[in-house]
């Protein structure tokens, strides 16, 4: 499980069976220092929040169980809105674009 | 599981259900030295660990499911211990009774 | 789940029994400013995608949660194929557009 930072939406009307409905968004996973840690990835937004918004994110077959519909290909699930993390006395929060 | 050290704290209002009243803390996987290696994660705490404890990160869905009681959680990431102290090669590398100042 | 381009298929007449029948995709993948970058992934389909088609994959064991990856050596599944992507609010690949 990872902080991330959400930074844009994803739209795909043709998807495997049983992810219809499911957002997906582009994520920037990020270090305690609120710094980009690696590439930007797609995951499915189970939980709603939108471009700046500060989130937890789980990976790997662990993301499927956040969706409606459990039996489905997703390797990345938004699963939380993070309201702020502090780390060392700093706070990482919501960016305002 | 890896040893890592607790660097923050995580306050999410909205979430899954499953996470409902838990302790989401940021930690950071260290090499039994301290030293810091790999990415930083967010984890479930389930020993009343706290900023600065050196702790046991499992970073595995099936065990951390056992530990929360649910088997359909999506979850992976959990403290499962606080960290007295590490012995590498023999020696003593880490030890959180003297660091703490305790006899 | 990472966005890629469809540049092509692999046949492979010997192969794993379990890989029989499975369309195999060549995925070229596009960072999130849809800039080709050197990684190439070989993906099984699941929403009949073809080249050309920008596309999303997921990877490990989650590739085998589909109906026709189950229980199969797979490592990489196609499971959506993308319209349009924004970030921040600007859009930066749009299906139509040809871009």
């Amino acid at each position: 499980m990872y902080l991330a930072r959400v930074t844009g939406r994803v739209v795909a009307t043709h998807k495997y069976e049983g992810l219809a409905g499911v957002p997906l968004q582009w994520i920037q996973p990020l270090d305690e220092h609120g710094k980009p840690m690696g590439g930007q990835l797609v995951a499915c937004a189970v939980v709603s929040a939108g471009p700046g918004d500060l989130v937890h994110y789980v990976d790997g077959r662990e993301a499927a169980l956040a969706c409606p519909e459990t039996f489905v290909p997703v390797d990345a699930a938004i699963i939380g809105f993070v309201e702020q993390a502090v780390a060392n006395g700093v706070r990482i929060g919501r960016e305002e674009r | 599981m890896f040893l890592a050290e607790v660097v923050g704290t995580v306050v999410a209002p909205v979430q899954i259900a499953v996470l409902d009243g838990r302790t989401l803390l940021l930690v950071r996987p260290i090499k039994p030295d301290g030293t810091a290696t790999g990415k930083t994660r967010i984890a479930i705490d389930s020993v009343q660990a706290g900023v600065g404890d050196r702790v046991l990160v499992l970073d595995e869905g099936n065990g951390g499911r056992q530990i929360l009681g649910d088997p359909k959680a999506p979850v992976k990431t959990l403290v499962v211990g606080i960290v007295d102290y590490v012995d590498a090669n023999g020696q003593l590398v880490y030890d959180h009774r003297r660091r703490a100042g305790a006899r | 789940m990472l966005i890629g381009k469809v540049v092509g298929s692999v046949v492979a007449t010997r192969k794993d029994e379990k890989l029989e029948g499975r369309k195999l995709l060549v995925v070229q993948v596009h960072n999130h400013k849809n800039e080709p970058t050197e990684q190439y992934v070989v993906a099984a389909d699941s929403v009949q995608a073809g080249p050309g088609d920008m596309v999303l994959y997921a990877t490990g064991s989650s590739a085998r949660q589909t109906s026709s990856t189950e229980n199969r050596p797979v490592d990489a599944v196609v499971m959506a194929i993308v319209d349009s992507w924004d970030l921040g609010g600007a859009n930066v690949y749009e299906k139509w557009s040809g871009r």
